[in-house]
């Protein structure tokens, strides 16, 4: 039998052993050394059964098949856009993958998405070396207008979305915003009025700086009344 | 004449106060600040990010690349700002000496920025730098299989001591300055440099000073994180 | 960092609103730390919003220039540290910081805030040389009005160090008498975009901006200007910015002087 040298949901840092013991497997942000499993990244413990993994405490965006993401548009080439969206690498959206409407062969493709443009697009293939597709063809997948584009640490994206949308809903409502939360932790808004968009984005600076403590959404309710 | 007494009366194997804090640049990735004594330092972190030149990219695994400078009036004679040579070899060890801890497999052709500031130097600096960078790099996200710390010893006049200060270092009967840095869970040494003269078994009875310090600058490294982080859990 | 492109802002302005709430008259919070290195003769941090500039004074002994042989004079440098701005390039200090610098150099020197006389040891010989270094550290928008802040503050904590005549060495362990500043040369700078006038451009304003002026004065006495940016100001404009600066310059030396 193993030894459990942390608590769950307590807080450790890289190198901090977590558990002791063959029994246990690694399930992230964690690795492997002889029989003990350390921490790899600042989280939380979350020890299930025999899987030992970390709740990120930090975190840039690592991208992942079928994610949906915004992204801008920083690059145009023959073929299609190059597209930030957090990772080191610029990802790749090809004119065949662009749309679900029809675009001609000769068709400028500034026209269609230009420098700086922000869309929201979905992760087809993330291969080895860090090269990542991505497509607009399929519902919701369209390029956003106006409006603007915070980052966020892309760990806290579950929260701020909450459970079954409950926290995001209550921010668009009661602010009347336009919130589009993409995976890779960029967050679109959109508002008539500025001093909303100011609301919007303030809560979910709230949200991301105090994501695990208890009562959130009741703090967050009471910021927005 | 024998070496009897600190300048601020501290313990031959005892450190200078340290404070430390992260997240102090809010522009990046990760930061924090770490100060001994009258030693401070400023690391920031970005990254993983697009390497170039592209002939620098490493399409294994991810690159670090650590900068080291020290702000003009950070020390009583002014230093006219710009790289050094110094300045580049404490970059390179800075590099040396955290690139055991970090895994960057998944970060193919990436880099990761690390930027260390002096902005006040009482002796030490390298080790400071290399603890704020450890620190900023956590901030940051940048898996690593350990946090490394890293303090200076060695030996003024007759003495074995921990941390030396300017005065240490420039004791008129002799000071040797030994940086070390550490990775504490396995007692693995990463950076290793002398200036002076000392014998081998001063030298490693010097390094096992070095270990407990370094044990203890883990902890105090430990807390500013949890510090910063602390709205998360419990 | 948030991100907006030009024509958004534009839609967002033309309600009289900034991004960030404020209205086009206002400064952001700011924050001033003297005393921050203690090898500097003099230094301070300021930080405006989130932006964050660190300076340092040091000073150092040299010839005078030979058409003024009993004066000293303060020589200003900066630099954008790669960690403030994640574009920042490594390499010589951009020409973008050495304009800051020079700006800086100018409201100092054209409003006489430092007597430079009184910085002469021996005249044709030796005369003390203030060196102030400038080192952004964050770069949310206007390093300019932090940098310049933060230069002042940094002059009006400096205390001079020793000079010994016989060795022709400078003492910096002891210092006595401060630096001989009788003037606090304070810098506002405005953006212009389309038609509007802001103050104090935060980083998405900067980066839009048509065209920038930046006012170095004290009380109704304008000492420096610099019109930054690609696009024009009509006389108009210059003379609302005028206005602008000089009133919130003179409301930021009360607030200096009630420290």
């Amino acid at each position: 039998m193993g030894k459990i040298l942390v608590k769950n949901k307590e807080m450790v840092v890289p190198g901090e052993v977590i558990v002791e013991g063959m029994d246990y497997l690694p399930a992230g942000n964690v690795f492997r050394e002889n029989d003990k499993i350390i921490a790899e990244t600042i989280g939380l413990v979350n020890v299930d059964n025999r899987l030992v993994k970390l709740i990120p405490l930090t975190g840039f965006y690592k991208a992942k098949k079928n994610d949906v993401v915004i992204g801008q548009v920083r690059n145009i080439t023959f073929s299609g856009w190059l597209m930030d969206i957090g990772c080191s690498d610029l990802a790749t959206l090809n004119l065949r993958d662009a749309s679900s409407d029809f675009i001609d062969k000769k068709a400028d493709l500034t026209k269609i998405y230009n420098f700086n443009d922000t869309v929201i697009a979905k992760i087809t293939n993330v291969t080895k070396t860090g090269y990542i597709d991505l497509t607009m063809r399929g519902p919701g997948l369209t390029k956003l207008r106006g409006g603007r584009l915070i980052k966020v640490a892309a760990s806290k994206v579950p929260r701020i979305i909450g459970k079954q949308g409950s926290m995001i809903h209550i921010i668009k409502e009661k602010t009347n915003c336009k919130v589009i939360v993409g995976q890779n932790g960029f967050v679109w808004i959109q508002s008539e009025d500025p001093v909303n968009e100011k609301k919007a984005i303030d809560t979910i600076r709230l949200i991301e700086k105090e994501s695990t403590t208890e009562g959130l959404t009741e703090k967050v309710e009471g910021l927005l009344k | 004449m024998s070496y009897t007494k600190r300048k601020d009366g501290r313990k031959f194997d005892e450190m200078r106060k340290i404070k430390a804090e992260v997240g102090v640049i809010k522009n990046a990735n990760g930061s924090a600040k770490f100060q001994i004594g009258d030693t401070i330092a400023i690391a920031a972190v970005y990254g993983p990010r697009n390497l170039y030149p592209k002939f620098l990219q490493n399409p294994e695994e991810g690159k670090l690349r650590c900068n080291y400078n020290m702000l003009s009036f950070s020390v009583d004679e002014r230093i006219r700002p710009g790289p050094s040579r110094r300045s580049k070899e404490i970059g390179l060890v800075t590099e040396r000496a955290l690139s055991p801890t970090v895994n960057l497999k998944e970060f193919p052709n990436a880099v990761v920025d690390v930027f260390v500031e002096i902005i006040q130097a009482d002796a030490g600096t390298r080790c400071a730098g290399i603890c704020a960078a450890a620190m900023a790099l956590a901030d940051a996200g940048i898996p690593m299989k350990d946090l490394v710390s890293a303090v200076s010893v060695g030996k003024v006049g007759d003495k074995l001591v921990v941390d030396l200060d300017k005065s240490e270092e420039d004791y008129e009967e002799g000071a040797t300055d030994m940086p070390v840095a550490i990775l504490p869970r396995s007692d693995e040494i990463s950076l290793l440099q002398l200036d002076g003269e000392m014998e081998a078994k001063e030298i490693i009875k010097a390094l096992e000073m070095a270990k407990k310090a370094c044990l203890e600058l883990n902890k105090i490294k430990k807390e500013a994180i949890r510090k910063k982080y602390k709205g998360e859990g419990k | 960092m948030d991100n907006i492109n030009k024509e958004y802002l534009m839609q967002i302005l033309n309600k009289k609103i900034r991004t960030d709430g404020r209205k086009f008259e206002d400064y952001r919070d700011i924050e001033i730390e003297t005393d921050i290195s203690k090898n500097a003769e003099g230094s301070a941090k300021v930080r405006i919003g989130e932006t964050e500039v660190i300076v340092g004074v040091k000073l150092e002994v040299g010839t005078p220039y030979p058409d003024n042989p009993d004066e000293g004079t303060i020589i200003v440098g900066a630099e954008f540290l790669q960690m403030a701005n994640p574009e920042f390039e490594s390499g010589p200090p951009s020409v973008q910081s050495v304009e800051l610098s020079r700006v800086v150099d100018r409201g100092i020197r054209e409003s006489k805030a430092i007597d430079f006389k009184k910085l002469c040891i021996e005249e044709g010989k030796k005369v003390w040389l203030v060196l102030i270094d400038i080192y952004a550290i964050n770069d949310d928008g206007n390093m300019q009005d932090a940098a310049s802040l933060a230069a002042l503050a940094a002059l009006s904590n400096t205390k001079m160090p020793k000079y010994d005549k016989e060795t022709e060495k400078v003492d910096y362990k002891e210092r006595k008498g401060k630096l001989p500043l009788s003037k606090m040369p304070i810098e506002c700078s405005l953006a212009k975009i389309g038609e509007h006038i802001l103050v104090d451009p935060g980083l998405d304003e900067e980066r839009l901006l048509d065209a920038k002026l930046t006012v170095a004065s004290i009380g109704n006495k304008i000492h420096a200007m610099q019109k930054a940016g690609v696009g024009t100001l009509k006389v108009e404009e210059v003379e609302t910015m005028l206005k602008l600066a000089i009133e919130k310059n003179k409301k930021a030396l009360e607030k200096i002087n009630k420290k």
